[in-house]
């Protein structure tokens, strides 16, 4: 019985050692049945966070189901019942009306559009949770698609990095969005794409943007990919190829516009998803190129002041829209919308280089998550939760290299730590650290584990007594300060801040963590720059 | 280049089964590594459960037990230590008055002070009764929070240190299960963190007493438990077992007498530092005895699954026989419930079979003593989690009708959504993927059987939350789940005593591996 045991070990390592692929077949069922154990843990977590605090966009979002179940499709784009007006594509809208006609069966006030102004009954607050659980299907499948072709090992590292995402959980669950689902469709399509798919790629993209405008910071990237990679082999069948596709993102885009084309209601539906008068920055600073470019004008104006030039103060705020001609800059030359998206084309650039020189399926991944990146650090009037747009395909790669792993786990951090003033109330403090911590540990054992060198102590038998040395996976001295940091960035801002300034200068701990936050992303889009210039 | 060598050749996991491969990356890191893990995924599912209602929470007169443990950090933080249990103007001891032993009232006194600093409101004499605040929940649900990862967790990680320590390497690979599933007990973050109640104390010390007498330490297991008693009068449910396993022991001793005196003394010693602000006149300390023993009650609360309730529908014992009696018959029958496992322990006070008896005791406890409630089932529910290894069926089986048999209590809690996610989370954690190296036991013949009574509890928690009870009968429903709930709990009984009694093949088998080393 020893002798079988001893044979059947030896078999498995070997399978291990040869090619992963072989034993996939084998534990094929096993895998989905892996897969969904982890994605049902996620899910009784969050079913848990019900009843946590809920940002506006709550209200927002059942505004949405009462207008779209209220009011005919002409009206949906004009509606001002609420000043929480749809701005998002029509492809949402739908989804939203898709959503109404279960809220309704639920309760009807849910879906009334005066009734139902700032309901917090308890089956409204159920009804939402459950339907942006359930929605997280989508990023499911998304996460089991893309990470279907890796071996086990990775499979299940992925999943801990992607399934149980800490951001997700505050910004979706906590905060109140539905960005895993838009997510999981831009998962699918990089899965698409990754595997030679392109059109179903290209499809997934064109109804990710119906759904969610904001993720055209990418469309570039797709257009120049989609044109050397799926159009191509000679002038023929590549024109024939792109009148395909063509077609095919015109159809999606004529299935979402086009009821609004009819009803003549296309300008209103543009000019709501396109705001003009927000200022550069959101609320709160969304820790990016901006906040170092406002940070340098104040210095700048302090030290001319204090060299005896008179420097006027600015009237206008960042926040803001640009209110006449006043700038709210002291020195630096104001930023108009059109010079951030010069800047964001211009640092896309490398990538679509890239993309046109050498339309690598395995590429794909990274260069739409530099986009995303891209995007956040010069975008105009950034949100921070616009992170998770390249921090969760980014998880998908994180095990591609050492370098890729280290990177992954110092961007996921800070881009979890640039969450943390969406919750600004007590009862949700030990929720976010926790899953922070939580993250960093499974990050930190997984990461160091998978790459670290497993040298054996003493006897084979002694199995207890074997060490992990972190050959690889070495986070330096520079990274562990400035992660270290971050806990005294923390510590500052939560409990000295009002216990030494009290309630005086209340933005300064926001402030602190996006500057700090901001090093870090400014170093990550740094990185992954680097290593789009490199493989030029 | 060399590193993809080394990615190419990743830790070679140990163990044959395909499954472990899963957790092969936390668990070559060791039990600590798993244990961190572990412990801050069950302290945010803690939080988590913290966001919901507590027990009585907008419900005056007399709230729940929320307004029960504040009310007592009121009374210790504003009277002096020796009109804490005594009957006054002030202390008006039918409004919650204190009826824990005296450790639990200072740590009343303890976590009002830490309420009085950031909430002073919450805590002042009389004008706060029935005080409930935003950050008044809050403190309380930390303090809970505190106590939990303070005393039960470093508690569960001796435990495991100790029980996995000589054990073969095969069985270590499932370490980080036993861990989740000790720490991710359903039942007990859902009465300390939902309806509201410091569980894990007295549980945690029995837990570090428990461990402290696996690892040889009696002196040490004994003022552990000591300290459990005074916590809450309920940790007898444990003591027969510590009794019969310690006296067993000692007799197998040189010198018997001195081994027994020695514990009696730790013992005393405790209970003596414990009561010593009680102990300057015999009439002080009877006072606090006759608050812990709260016979007036009744011999059962609400629709609790144990034997005097469910028998209570053919036979009207409150009506038949008078408190006396009753008290003496509920006597007689726990101590005959404990009585085969007891002198099993005493026979052979073996390890292994201390676990059983420590099962064995509190479900008797449970099922015959006097004034039982429904959450006393956390206590049985303890020793059945220690051995999971051994019997995981048990475990499984033991905590879904224990969960059912608090439903209608979580309902009234309205505590439905973390039930249903903490039901979920269990069960997906016992069927942890590569988390368990002997499964023999979920592929037994109950299997029908037990698709059967799953069947029957999910109808039945439909039919409680929709369906209102028939008028001549408004507590129908409950009496069903009593009934259901009972009987496998006796099956139970049943199975655990039998299974003390005929020694393991698993402990024999690991014995002789042992010996084979």
């Amino acid at each position: 019985m020893n002798h079988r045991k001893l044979h059947h070990n030896s078999t498995a390592q070997n399978q291990n050692e040869q090619i992963p692929a072989a034993s996939i077949p084998k534990t094929c069922g096993n895998q989905l049945y892996h897969f969904l154990w982890f994605s049902l843990i996620a899910t009784c977590t969050k079913l848990l966070l019900i009843p946590a605090y809920h940002s506006t966009d709550f209200e927002v979002h059942r505004n949405w189901l009462a207008l779209t179940h209220s009011l005919p499709l002409s009206q949906w784009y004009s509606d001002e019942t609420s000043p929480w007006t749809l701005d998002y594509p029509p492809f949402f809208a739908y989804f939203e009306y898709f959503l109404s006609f279960f809220a309704s069966m639920l309760d009807p006030t849910i879906v009334h559009l005066t009734d139902g102004l700032n309901s917090k009954s308890h089956l409204t607050i159920l009804f939402q949770r459950l339907s942006v659980t359930l929605s997280d299907a989508v990023l499911f499948y998304g996460i089991y698609r893309i990470t279907r072709k890796l071996d086990p090992k990775q499979k299940y590292l992925i999943w801990v990095l992607a399934v149980w995402a800490p951001g997700l959980i505050i910004v979706d669950h906590l905060h109140f969005q539905y960005n895993g689902f838009l997510l999981g469709m831009l998962l699918i399509s990089l899965s698409a794409l990754e595997n030679g798919e392109d059109l179903l790629g290209g499809f997934a993209f064109a109804v990710l943007l119906c759904f969610k405008h904001l993720f055209a910071v990418a469309a570039p990237v797709y257009f120049v990919y989609l044109l050397r990679h799926y159009c191509r082999g000679g002038l023929v069948k590549g024109f024939g190829r792109l009148v395909v596709m063509g077609s095919v993102v015109v159809a999606v885009f004529a299935a979402a516009y086009g009821p609004f084309v009819y009803n003549g209601q296309i300008h209103q539906v543009l000019r709501r998803m396109f705001p003009f008068g927000r200022g550069l920055c959101h609320a709160y600073w969304a820790p990016n190129f901006w906040v170092f470019y406002i940070m340098f004008d104040k210095l700048l104006a302090f030290l001319l002041v204090k060299m005896g030039f008179h420097v006027k103060a600015p009237t206008a705020s960042f926040t803001g829209g640009l209110v006449g001609d006043s700038s709210p800059f002291a020195v630096l030359p104001t930023i108009t919308p059109l010079i951030s998206l010069v800047l964001v084309l211009l640092s896309i650039s490398p990538c679509l280089l890239k993309a046109w020189r050498d339309p690598k399926p395995s590429a794909v991944t990274r260069l739409v998550a530099y986009a995303y990146s891209c995007g956040f650090m010069f975008g105009w009037h950034v949100h921070e939760k616009a992170s998770l747009h390249f921090v969760i395909p980014l998880a998908i790669i994180a095990l591609k290299s050492v370098e890729d792993a280290k990177h992954y786990f110092f961007l996921s951090i800070v881009s979890c730590y640039s969450l943390f003033p969406l919750l600004y109330e007590a009862q949700e403090y030990p929720i976010k650290v926790l899953l922070l911590l939580l993250h960093a540990a499974l990050m930190w054992f997984g990461l160091s584990s998978y790459f670290g060198a497993y040298v054996p102590k003493g006897d084979e038998r002694s199995h207890s007594s074997a060490v992990v040395r972190n050959a690889d996976f070495v986070i330096g001295w520079f990274g562990k300060s400035y992660l270290m940091g971050i806990v005294v960035v923390e510590i500052c801002g939560q409990f000295l801040h009002p216990v030494v300034l009290g309630n005086k200068l209340p933005f300064l701990p926001l402030m602190m963590i996006s500057i700090y936050s901001g090093f870090g992303m400014m170093y990550s889009w740094i990185w992954q720059l680097k290593w789009i210039i490199g493989s030029i | 280049m060399e590193k993809m060598k080394i990615r190419k050749n990743p830790p070679k996991p140990k163990f044959s089964d395909p499954d472990t491969g899963i957790w092969s990356w936390i668990v070559q890191r060791g039990t600590v590594a798993s244990f961190i893990c572990i412990s801050l995924f069950a302290l945010l599912v803690r939080v988590c459960v913290s966001l919901h209602p507590y027990s009585g929470a907008g419900n005056p007169p007399k709230y729940g037990d929320y307004e029960a443990q504040r009310h007592w950090m009121e009374i210790t933080i504003n009277l002096p230590v020796k009109e804490w249990y005594r009957n006054s103007t002030i202390n008006d001891l039918n409004y919650w008055g204190l009826d824990y032993p005296p450790l639990t009232a200072y740590q009343s006194y303890f976590h009002g002070l830490i309420l009085r600093c950031f909430d002073p409101k919450s805590v002042s004499l009389y004008t706060s009764r029935g005080y409930e605040s935003y950050i008044g929940k809050l403190l309380m649900r930390w303090t809970v929070l505190s106590s939990d990862a303070l005393i039960f967790f470093p508690a569960v990680l001796y435990f495991i240190n100790v029980y996995y320590s000589g054990k073969p390497i095969k069985e270590k690979t499932s370490v980080a299960w036993h861990i989740a599933l000790i720490l991710l007990n359903p039942c007990l973050i859902l009465i300390d963190h939902g309806h509201f109640q410091y569980n894990c104390i007295s549980l945690g010390l029995t837990v570090a007493a428990v461990a402290a007498i696996l690892s040889d330490r009696d002196v040490v297991g004994s003022v552990l438990f000591s300290l459990a008693l005074n916590h809450k009068q309920m940790s007898a449910y444990f003591a027969p077992a510590f009794f019969s396993y310690l006296l067993g022991k000692c007799l197998r001793q040189q010198n018997p007498v001195i081994e027994v005196a020695k514990l009696g003394l730790a013992v005393l010693g405790t209970f003596a530092v414990v009561w010593s602000p009680y102990l300057y006149s015999a009439e002080a300390s009877l006072e606090v005895l006759s608050r812990l023993a709260p016979f007036e009650r009744g011999i059962y609360e609400d629709y609790v699954a144990n034997f005097w309730c469910t028998t209570s529908i053919l036979v009207k014992w409150k009506r038949l026989l008078n408190m006396q009696p009753l008290k003496l018959l509920s006597l007689t029958a726990t101590i005959s419930a404990c009585l085969p496992s007891m002198i099993q322990l005493i026979w052979k006070p073996r390890k292994s079979s201390f676990l059983y008896g420590l099962l064995n005791s509190a479900l008797a406890f449970y099922l015959f003593s006097f004034q039982v409630h429904e959450k006393s089932i956390l206590l049985p529910l303890l020793p059945a989690s220690f051995l999971a290894m051994e019997k995981p069926f048990v475990l499984l089986w033991l905590t879904q009708n224990a969960l059912v048999s608090m439903f209608p209590l979580l309902t009234r809690d309205k505590l439905i959504i973390p039930y249903i996610a903490l039901h979920g989370l269990f069960i997906l954690l016992y069927h942890l993927p590569g988390g368990r190296q002997h499964k023999k036991e979920t592929q037994s013949s109950f299997g029908t059987l037990r698709l059967f009574l799953l069947s029957c509890f999910l109808v039945l928690h439909v039919v409680y939350l929709t369906i209102a009870p028939p008028r001549k009968y408004p507590f129908l429903f409950e009496a069903v789940i009593m009934l259901l709930c009972f009987s496998q709990f006796v099956v139970i009984f049943l199975y655990t005593n039998t299974k003390q009694w005929t020694p393991s093949k698993l402990s024999a088998l690991s014995t002789e591996a042992k010996k084979h080393l």
